[in-house]
Protein backbone atom coordinates (compact mmCIF):
# COMPACT_ATOMS: atom_id res chain seq x y z
CA UNK A 1 0.00 0.00 0.00
CA UNK A 2 1.51 3.35 -0.69
CA UNK A 3 2.44 5.99 1.56
CA UNK A 4 1.24 9.44 2.17
CA UNK A 5 3.37 11.77 3.74
CA UNK A 6 2.53 16.10 4.46
CA UNK A 7 4.75 19.07 4.81
CA UNK A 8 4.94 19.91 7.89
CA UNK A 9 4.15 22.99 7.31
CA UNK A 10 1.09 21.68 7.73
CA UNK A 11 1.43 21.16 11.75
CA UNK A 12 0.53 24.78 12.55
CA UNK A 13 -3.19 24.34 11.61
CA UNK A 14 -4.18 20.62 12.27
CA UNK A 15 -2.01 16.81 12.25
CA UNK A 16 -1.60 15.77 8.90
CA UNK A 17 0.68 12.32 10.23
CA UNK A 18 2.13 9.70 7.50
CA UNK A 19 -0.39 7.38 6.33
CA UNK A 20 -0.60 4.27 4.81
CA UNK A 21 -3.70 3.74 2.57
CA UNK A 22 -4.95 2.05 -0.10
CA UNK A 23 -5.61 3.58 -3.46
CA UNK A 24 -3.70 2.62 -7.30
CA UNK A 25 -4.08 6.81 -7.93
CA UNK A 26 -2.38 9.42 -6.13
CA UNK A 27 -6.48 10.59 -6.13
CA UNK A 28 -7.59 7.50 -4.70
CA UNK A 29 -4.42 7.35 -1.61
CA UNK A 30 -5.60 10.97 -0.62
CA UNK A 31 -9.07 10.47 -0.86
CA UNK A 32 -8.09 7.97 1.58
CA UNK A 33 -6.56 10.11 3.73
CA UNK A 34 -9.23 12.59 3.88
CA UNK A 35 -12.12 9.87 4.58
CA UNK A 36 -10.14 9.52 8.29
CA UNK A 37 -9.04 13.37 8.19
CA UNK A 38 -11.81 15.30 6.14
CA UNK A 39 -10.39 18.15 7.48
CA UNK A 40 -7.14 18.14 5.90
CA UNK A 41 -8.87 18.00 2.31
CA UNK A 42 -9.28 21.64 2.04
CA UNK A 43 -5.65 22.38 2.89
CA UNK A 44 -4.50 20.67 -0.50
CA UNK A 45 -7.31 20.25 -2.87
CA UNK A 46 -9.61 23.18 -3.86
CA UNK A 47 -13.61 23.58 -3.83
CA UNK A 48 -13.60 21.53 -6.86
CA UNK A 49 -11.46 18.75 -6.57
CA UNK A 50 -8.17 19.72 -8.17
CA UNK A 51 -4.62 20.19 -6.62
CA UNK A 52 -3.82 23.69 -4.79
CA UNK A 53 -2.18 26.14 -7.22
CA UNK A 54 0.58 26.18 -4.31
CA UNK A 55 0.66 22.67 -3.24
CA UNK A 56 3.00 20.36 -4.98
CA UNK A 57 2.72 16.84 -4.63
CA UNK A 58 5.44 13.98 -5.97
CA UNK A 59 5.26 10.22 -6.37
CA UNK A 60 8.71 9.08 -5.27
CA UNK A 61 10.62 11.51 -7.04
CA UNK A 62 8.07 12.70 -9.67
CA UNK A 63 6.49 15.79 -9.71
CA UNK A 64 2.69 14.65 -10.35
CA UNK A 65 1.52 15.36 -14.35
CA UNK A 66 -2.15 15.14 -13.84
CA UNK A 67 -3.17 18.05 -10.73
CA UNK A 68 -7.04 18.32 -11.62
CA UNK A 69 -7.99 14.37 -12.41
CA UNK A 70 -5.07 13.03 -9.74
CA UNK A 71 -4.85 10.12 -11.84
CA UNK A 72 -1.12 9.81 -11.47
CA UNK A 73 -0.53 5.87 -10.85
CA UNK A 74 0.73 4.56 -7.65
CA UNK A 75 2.00 1.29 -6.61
CA UNK A 76 1.95 -0.44 -3.46
CA UNK A 77 5.73 0.67 -2.85
CA UNK A 78 5.78 3.99 -3.39
CA UNK A 79 5.56 7.47 -1.53
CA UNK A 80 3.65 10.32 -2.06
CA UNK A 81 4.82 13.92 -1.03
CA UNK A 82 2.31 16.59 -0.20
CA UNK A 83 4.42 19.73 0.05
CA UNK A 84 4.35 23.48 -0.66
CA UNK A 85 5.16 24.49 -3.81
CA UNK A 86 7.86 27.05 -4.49
CA UNK A 87 5.99 30.16 -5.44
CA UNK A 88 2.72 31.62 -3.29
CA UNK A 89 2.64 31.89 0.30
CA UNK B 1 -17.56 53.00 23.60
CA UNK B 2 -15.97 49.75 22.70
CA UNK B 3 -12.76 48.91 24.81
CA UNK B 4 -11.86 46.05 22.62
CA UNK B 5 -10.71 46.16 18.48
CA UNK B 6 -8.97 43.22 16.61
CA UNK B 7 -6.71 44.26 13.72
CA UNK B 8 -5.92 41.96 11.03
CA UNK B 9 -2.63 41.36 9.54
CA UNK B 10 -0.78 40.09 6.55
CA UNK B 11 0.96 38.21 9.58
CA UNK B 12 -1.44 37.59 11.83
CA UNK B 13 -4.31 38.90 14.17
CA UNK B 14 -3.87 41.55 16.86
CA UNK B 15 -6.30 42.22 19.33
CA UNK B 16 -5.97 45.49 21.46
CA UNK B 17 -7.57 46.56 24.99
CA UNK B 18 -8.12 49.71 26.43
CA UNK B 19 -6.40 49.72 30.25
CA UNK B 20 -6.05 52.45 31.77
CA UNK B 21 -6.75 54.86 29.15
CA UNK B 22 -3.61 53.10 27.07
CA UNK B 23 -4.18 50.85 24.12
CA UNK B 24 -2.12 47.72 24.52
CA UNK B 25 -1.54 44.67 22.28
CA UNK B 26 -3.27 41.68 24.61
CA UNK B 27 -3.53 38.96 22.09
CA UNK B 28 -2.01 38.20 19.26
CA UNK B 29 -2.94 34.91 17.11
CA UNK B 30 -2.19 33.24 14.17
CA UNK B 31 1.17 34.61 13.96
CA UNK B 32 2.91 35.06 10.66
CA UNK B 33 -0.30 33.89 8.71
CA UNK B 34 -2.40 36.45 6.40
CA UNK B 35 -5.74 37.34 8.51
CA UNK B 36 -8.15 38.71 5.75
CA UNK B 37 -11.44 39.57 7.99
CA UNK B 38 -11.90 39.48 11.40
CA UNK B 39 -15.75 39.80 13.32
CA UNK B 40 -15.77 39.91 17.29
CA UNK B 41 -19.26 39.60 18.65
CA UNK B 42 -20.37 41.19 22.33
CA UNK B 43 -20.57 37.79 23.62
CA UNK B 44 -16.81 37.09 22.80
CA UNK B 45 -16.86 34.93 20.03
CA UNK B 46 -14.19 36.16 17.18
CA UNK B 47 -14.42 35.23 14.27
CA UNK B 48 -10.91 35.21 11.91
CA UNK B 49 -10.72 34.15 8.21
CA UNK B 50 -6.99 33.45 7.20
CA UNK B 51 -5.51 33.61 3.60
CA UNK B 52 -3.02 31.28 3.45
CA UNK B 53 -0.52 31.63 0.42
CA UNK B 54 -0.39 27.71 -0.04
CA UNK B 55 -3.31 25.88 1.79
CA UNK B 56 -6.17 28.27 1.08
CA UNK B 57 -9.09 30.29 2.54
CA UNK B 58 -9.66 29.08 6.37
CA UNK B 59 -11.87 29.94 8.87
CA UNK B 60 -11.72 30.20 12.73
CA UNK B 61 -13.20 30.86 15.50
CA UNK B 62 -12.87 31.70 19.24
CA UNK B 63 -15.20 30.35 21.73
CA UNK B 64 -16.18 32.92 24.47
CA UNK B 65 -14.07 30.86 26.71
CA UNK B 66 -11.49 32.10 25.07
CA UNK B 67 -10.27 28.70 22.61
CA UNK B 68 -9.76 28.41 19.12
CA UNK B 69 -11.24 26.13 16.57
CA UNK B 70 -11.20 25.52 12.62
CA UNK B 71 -14.26 25.82 11.30
CA UNK B 72 -15.71 24.07 7.70
CA UNK B 73 -14.68 27.59 5.22
CA UNK B 74 -17.16 28.73 2.71
CA UNK B 75 -17.08 26.45 -0.45
CA UNK B 76 -18.18 26.27 -4.10
CA UNK B 77 -20.07 23.43 -5.08
CA UNK B 78 -19.30 21.42 -7.99
CA UNK B 79 -19.28 23.22 -11.25
CA UNK B 80 -21.90 22.22 -13.58
CA UNK B 81 -20.80 21.53 -17.49
CA UNK B 82 -22.81 24.70 -18.45
CA UNK B 83 -20.59 27.02 -16.46
CA UNK B 84 -17.58 26.10 -18.76
CA UNK B 85 -17.34 29.06 -19.92
CA UNK B 86 -17.92 31.17 -16.32
CA UNK B 87 -15.05 33.86 -16.01
CA UNK B 88 -14.11 33.33 -12.39
CA UNK B 89 -13.13 30.00 -10.59
CA UNK B 90 -15.68 27.73 -8.25
CA UNK B 91 -13.35 28.04 -5.62
CA UNK B 92 -13.29 29.86 -2.57
CA UNK B 93 -10.30 32.50 -3.08
CA UNK B 94 -10.60 34.79 -0.02
CA UNK B 95 -13.05 35.42 2.86
CA UNK B 96 -12.91 39.29 2.57
CA UNK B 97 -15.83 40.32 5.40
CA UNK B 98 -17.55 38.58 8.14
CA UNK B 99 -20.66 40.11 9.10
CA UNK B 100 -23.65 39.22 11.64
CA UNK B 101 -26.97 38.32 10.05
CA UNK B 102 -29.17 39.87 12.59
CA UNK B 103 -30.71 37.04 13.52
CA UNK B 104 -29.27 34.30 16.21
CA UNK B 105 -26.42 31.75 14.68
CA UNK B 106 -27.02 33.64 10.82
CA UNK B 107 -23.69 35.42 9.59
CA UNK B 108 -22.85 36.06 6.19
CA UNK B 109 -19.43 36.13 4.37
CA UNK B 110 -18.49 38.20 0.96
CA UNK B 111 -15.36 36.60 -0.73
CA UNK B 112 -13.62 36.33 -3.94
CA UNK B 113 -13.99 35.86 -6.45
CA UNK B 114 -17.56 36.85 -5.83
CA UNK B 115 -19.43 34.46 -3.91
CA UNK B 116 -21.55 35.12 -1.01
CA UNK B 117 -22.24 32.43 1.80
CA UNK B 118 -24.69 32.43 4.73
CA UNK B 119 -24.41 30.56 7.58
CA UNK B 120 -27.24 29.73 10.43
CA UNK B 121 -25.19 27.78 12.70
CA UNK B 122 -22.46 30.27 13.99
CA UNK B 123 -20.29 29.46 10.86
CA UNK B 124 -20.12 25.63 11.86
CA UNK B 125 -21.81 25.30 7.98
CA UNK B 126 -21.68 27.34 5.33
CA UNK B 127 -23.59 27.44 1.88
CA UNK B 128 -23.15 29.47 -1.38
CA UNK B 129 -26.08 31.81 -2.06
CA UNK B 130 -26.80 30.51 -5.60
CA UNK B 131 -29.54 32.55 -6.16
CA UNK B 132 -26.59 35.66 -6.76
CA UNK B 133 -24.07 33.07 -8.29
CA UNK B 134 -25.69 31.83 -10.71
CA UNK B 135 -26.90 35.19 -12.15
CA UNK B 136 -25.75 35.95 -15.76
CA UNK B 137 -25.02 39.55 -14.70
CA UNK B 138 -22.45 37.89 -12.08
CA UNK B 139 -20.07 36.82 -14.32
CA UNK B 140 -19.64 40.22 -16.15
CA UNK B 141 -18.25 41.24 -12.47
CA UNK B 142 -14.53 42.29 -12.79
CA UNK B 143 -11.35 42.00 -10.59
CA UNK B 144 -9.96 44.16 -8.69
CA UNK B 145 -6.72 45.80 -8.13
CA UNK B 146 -4.23 43.09 -6.54
CA UNK B 147 -6.08 39.89 -7.97
CA UNK B 148 -7.68 38.84 -11.01
CA UNK B 149 -10.78 37.71 -9.03
CA UNK B 150 -13.97 40.07 -8.17
CA UNK B 151 -15.01 40.60 -4.61
CA UNK B 152 -17.65 41.17 -2.21
CA UNK B 153 -16.21 43.71 0.28
CA UNK B 154 -19.25 45.14 2.17
CA UNK B 155 -22.57 43.43 3.33
CA UNK B 156 -25.29 45.52 4.72
CA UNK B 157 -27.91 43.81 7.07
CA UNK B 158 -30.96 46.44 7.66
CA UNK B 159 -31.31 46.39 11.26
CA UNK B 160 -34.87 46.66 11.06
CA UNK B 161 -35.18 44.10 8.89
CA UNK B 162 -32.78 41.08 8.33
CA UNK B 163 -33.58 39.42 5.13
CA UNK B 164 -33.14 42.86 3.43
CA UNK B 165 -29.38 42.65 2.23
CA UNK B 166 -27.28 45.52 0.38
CA UNK B 167 -23.84 44.08 -0.92
CA UNK B 168 -20.99 46.01 -2.69
CA UNK B 169 -18.86 44.18 -5.03
CA UNK B 170 -15.66 45.64 -6.76
CA UNK B 171 -15.99 45.78 -9.35
CA UNK B 172 -19.85 44.73 -9.78
CA UNK B 173 -22.07 48.31 -7.92
CA UNK B 174 -24.76 47.49 -5.59
CA UNK B 175 -26.49 44.45 -5.19
CA UNK B 176 -29.87 43.98 -3.53
CA UNK B 177 -32.18 41.51 -1.80
CA UNK B 178 -35.49 42.07 0.22
CA UNK B 179 -35.45 38.05 0.64
CA UNK B 180 -32.96 37.02 2.61
CA UNK B 181 -31.08 36.54 -0.36
CA UNK B 182 -33.25 34.36 -2.57
CA UNK B 183 -33.72 36.80 -5.06
CA UNK B 184 -31.60 40.22 -6.62
CA UNK B 185 -31.10 43.44 -7.87
CA UNK B 186 -27.83 45.68 -9.25
CA UNK B 187 -29.96 48.28 -7.58
CA UNK B 188 -26.99 51.72 -8.04
CA UNK B 189 -27.53 54.37 -10.18
CA UNK B 190 -25.90 57.78 -10.63
CA UNK B 191 -22.43 56.66 -9.58
CA UNK B 192 -19.79 57.15 -12.76
CA UNK B 193 -16.77 55.38 -13.46
CA UNK B 194 -13.90 56.78 -15.06
CA UNK B 195 -12.07 54.10 -15.93
CA UNK B 196 -15.02 53.01 -18.49
CA UNK B 197 -15.45 53.97 -21.99
CA UNK B 198 -18.09 57.25 -21.98
CA UNK B 199 -20.90 55.27 -23.40
CA UNK B 200 -20.21 52.77 -20.69
CA UNK B 201 -19.49 55.04 -17.95
CA UNK B 202 -22.82 54.69 -15.98
CA UNK B 203 -23.84 51.31 -16.36
CA UNK B 204 -24.50 49.63 -12.53
CA UNK B 205 -22.67 47.14 -12.47
CA UNK B 206 -19.44 49.06 -14.06
CA UNK B 207 -19.15 50.50 -10.88
CA UNK B 208 -16.17 49.69 -8.92
CA UNK B 209 -18.14 49.87 -4.85
CA UNK B 210 -14.41 49.83 -2.59
CA UNK B 211 -16.56 49.95 0.40
CA UNK B 212 -19.62 51.13 1.62
CA UNK B 213 -20.94 52.21 5.32
CA UNK B 214 -24.44 52.49 6.70
CA UNK B 215 -25.59 54.82 9.47
CA UNK B 216 -27.63 51.85 12.30
CA UNK B 217 -29.77 54.63 13.67
CA UNK B 218 -30.70 55.83 9.89
CA UNK B 219 -31.01 53.05 8.02
CA UNK B 220 -31.74 54.41 4.32
CA UNK B 221 -28.43 56.56 4.49
CA UNK B 222 -25.32 54.65 2.50
CA UNK B 223 -22.01 56.08 2.19
CA UNK B 224 -19.67 55.25 -0.75
CA UNK B 225 -16.01 55.43 -1.08
CA UNK B 226 -15.52 53.88 -4.67
CA UNK B 227 -12.73 53.99 -7.12
CA UNK B 228 -13.36 57.60 -8.39
CA UNK B 229 -15.04 59.32 -5.89
CA UNK B 230 -17.03 59.73 -2.85
CA UNK B 231 -21.40 58.83 -3.17
CA UNK B 232 -23.45 59.06 -0.68
CA UNK B 233 -27.48 57.67 -0.62
CA UNK B 234 -30.56 58.42 1.08
CA UNK B 235 -32.59 55.38 -0.20
CA UNK B 236 -30.71 52.57 1.17
CA UNK B 237 -27.87 52.90 -1.92
CA UNK B 238 -30.73 53.19 -5.09
CA UNK B 239 -29.71 56.55 -6.05
CA UNK B 240 -26.58 58.05 -5.51
CA UNK B 241 -25.33 61.55 -5.40
CA UNK B 242 -21.15 62.58 -5.74
CA UNK B 243 -19.86 64.74 -2.48
CA UNK B 244 -17.55 66.64 -4.22
CA UNK B 245 -16.37 68.54 -1.69
CA UNK B 246 -14.46 65.46 -0.61
CA UNK B 247 -10.65 66.62 0.20
CA UNK B 248 -7.79 66.22 -0.42
CA UNK B 249 -8.91 63.69 -3.09
CA UNK B 250 -11.71 61.62 -3.84
CA UNK B 251 -9.33 58.42 -4.59
CA UNK B 252 -9.30 55.77 -1.14
CA UNK B 253 -10.95 52.21 0.13
CA UNK B 254 -12.11 52.97 3.41
CA UNK B 255 -15.50 54.72 4.67
CA UNK B 256 -17.17 54.38 8.07
CA UNK B 257 -20.57 56.05 8.61
CA UNK B 258 -21.41 57.43 12.06
CA UNK B 259 -23.40 54.89 13.65
CA UNK B 260 -26.53 57.51 15.28
CA UNK B 261 -25.56 60.81 12.69
CA UNK B 262 -27.03 60.16 9.66
CA UNK B 263 -24.69 63.56 8.38
CA UNK B 264 -21.38 62.55 9.67
CA UNK B 265 -19.03 60.16 7.84
CA UNK B 266 -15.24 59.58 7.46
CA UNK B 267 -12.56 58.41 4.76
CA UNK B 268 -9.00 58.52 4.44
CA UNK B 269 -8.17 59.77 0.95
CA UNK B 270 -5.13 58.82 -0.99
CA UNK B 271 -3.55 59.84 -4.64
CA UNK B 272 -5.62 57.89 -6.94
CA UNK B 273 -4.98 55.10 -8.51
CA UNK B 274 -2.09 54.73 -10.55
CA UNK B 275 -0.26 55.29 -7.22
CA UNK B 276 -1.93 54.94 -4.19
CA UNK B 277 -0.08 56.55 -1.70
CA UNK B 278 -1.60 59.68 0.34
CA UNK B 279 -1.81 63.16 -0.90
CA UNK B 280 1.60 64.86 -0.62
CA UNK B 281 2.96 62.02 1.86
CA UNK B 282 0.74 63.25 4.49
CA UNK B 283 -2.04 60.64 6.20
CA UNK B 284 -5.03 62.31 7.24
CA UNK B 285 -8.61 61.52 7.64
CA UNK B 286 -11.47 63.66 5.63
CA UNK B 287 -14.52 64.05 7.93
CA UNK B 288 -17.88 65.58 7.32
CA UNK B 289 -20.68 66.50 9.75
CA UNK B 290 -23.12 67.76 7.03
CA UNK B 291 -23.83 64.84 5.23
CA UNK B 292 -21.35 65.83 2.99
CA UNK B 293 -21.48 69.59 1.88
CA UNK B 294 -18.40 70.12 3.30
CA UNK B 295 -15.40 68.19 4.79
CA UNK B 296 -12.94 69.09 7.45
CA UNK B 297 -9.55 67.35 6.97
CA UNK B 298 -8.28 65.65 10.08
CA UNK B 299 -4.46 65.29 10.40
CA UNK B 300 -3.57 65.79 14.74
CA UNK B 301 -1.69 63.30 15.64
CA UNK B 302 -1.12 61.76 12.57
CA UNK B 303 2.06 61.42 10.05
CA UNK B 304 2.75 64.38 7.82
CA UNK B 305 6.37 63.99 6.98
CA UNK B 306 7.38 61.52 3.92
CA UNK B 307 4.42 59.36 5.46
CA UNK B 308 3.21 56.57 2.12
CA UNK B 309 0.66 54.46 4.31
CA UNK B 310 -2.29 53.37 2.34
CA UNK B 311 -5.62 52.76 4.38
CA UNK B 312 -7.34 49.63 2.68
CA UNK B 313 -11.17 49.52 2.86
CA UNK B 314 -12.02 47.14 5.89
CA UNK B 315 -8.78 48.92 8.05
CA UNK B 316 -10.86 52.39 9.21
CA UNK B 317 -13.84 51.60 11.93
CA UNK B 318 -15.83 53.49 14.17
CA UNK B 319 -17.38 52.09 17.61
CA UNK B 320 -20.96 51.81 18.69
CA UNK B 321 -20.06 55.23 20.47
CA UNK B 322 -19.33 57.45 17.20
CA UNK B 323 -16.78 58.33 19.46
CA UNK B 324 -13.56 56.24 18.86
CA UNK B 325 -12.01 54.93 15.82
CA UNK B 326 -9.24 53.39 14.32
CA UNK B 327 -7.34 52.90 11.19
CA UNK B 328 -4.70 50.67 10.11
CA UNK B 329 -2.18 50.80 6.65
CA UNK B 330 -0.60 48.72 4.83
CA UNK B 331 3.18 50.22 6.59
CA UNK B 332 1.72 48.53 9.46
CA UNK B 333 0.13 52.20 10.97
CA UNK B 334 -2.40 52.16 13.27
CA UNK B 335 -4.19 54.85 14.62
CA UNK B 336 -6.66 55.61 16.92
CA UNK B 337 -9.14 58.47 17.89
CA UNK B 338 -11.24 58.63 20.96
CA UNK B 339 -12.67 62.36 20.17
CA UNK B 340 -14.11 61.39 16.55
CA UNK B 341 -11.43 61.99 14.89
CA UNK B 342 -10.02 65.22 15.81
CA UNK B 343 -6.91 63.69 17.44
CA UNK B 344 -4.81 60.54 17.10
CA UNK B 345 -2.80 58.61 19.06
CA UNK B 346 -0.68 55.71 18.06
CA UNK B 347 -0.34 52.22 20.10
CA UNK B 348 3.06 51.26 20.74
CA UNK B 349 3.38 48.68 18.17
CA UNK B 350 5.12 48.25 14.83
CA UNK B 351 2.45 46.14 13.02
CA UNK B 352 3.07 44.23 9.72
CA UNK B 353 0.74 45.11 6.49
CA UNK B 354 -3.26 45.64 8.25
CA UNK B 355 -5.96 43.99 6.11
CA UNK B 356 -8.62 44.85 8.35
CA UNK B 357 -9.87 47.10 11.82
CA UNK B 358 -12.58 46.17 13.62
CA UNK B 359 -14.08 47.02 16.89
CA UNK B 360 -16.01 44.39 19.36
CA UNK B 361 -19.41 44.92 19.34
CA UNK B 362 -20.70 45.92 22.73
Amino acid sequence: MPTVSFTRALERFLTAPTATVEGDTVGAALAAVFASRPALRGYVLDDQGTLRRHVAVYVNDRLVGDRVGLTDPVGPRDEIYVLQALSGG
Amino acid sequence: MADRFHVATRKGLFELVREHGTWQVADVQFLGDPVSAVLADADGTVYAALDLGHFGAKLWRRDPAGMWHELAAPAFPPKPADAADDPHPWSLGKIWVIEPGGVAGRLWAGTMPGGLFRSDDGGQSWALVEALWRMPERRQWSGVAGGEQPGIDTVLIDPRNPGDIRIGVSTGGVWASADTGASWRNINRGMYAEYMPPERREEPIAQDVHRLARCGAYPEIVWCQHHNGVFRSEDMGATWHELTAIRPSKFGFAVAAHPRDPNTAWFVPAVKDERRIPVDGKVVVARTRDGGRSFEVLRKGLPQHHAYDLVWRHALAVDASGERLAFGSTSGGLWLSEDGGDSWTMPEARLPPIAAVRFAAT
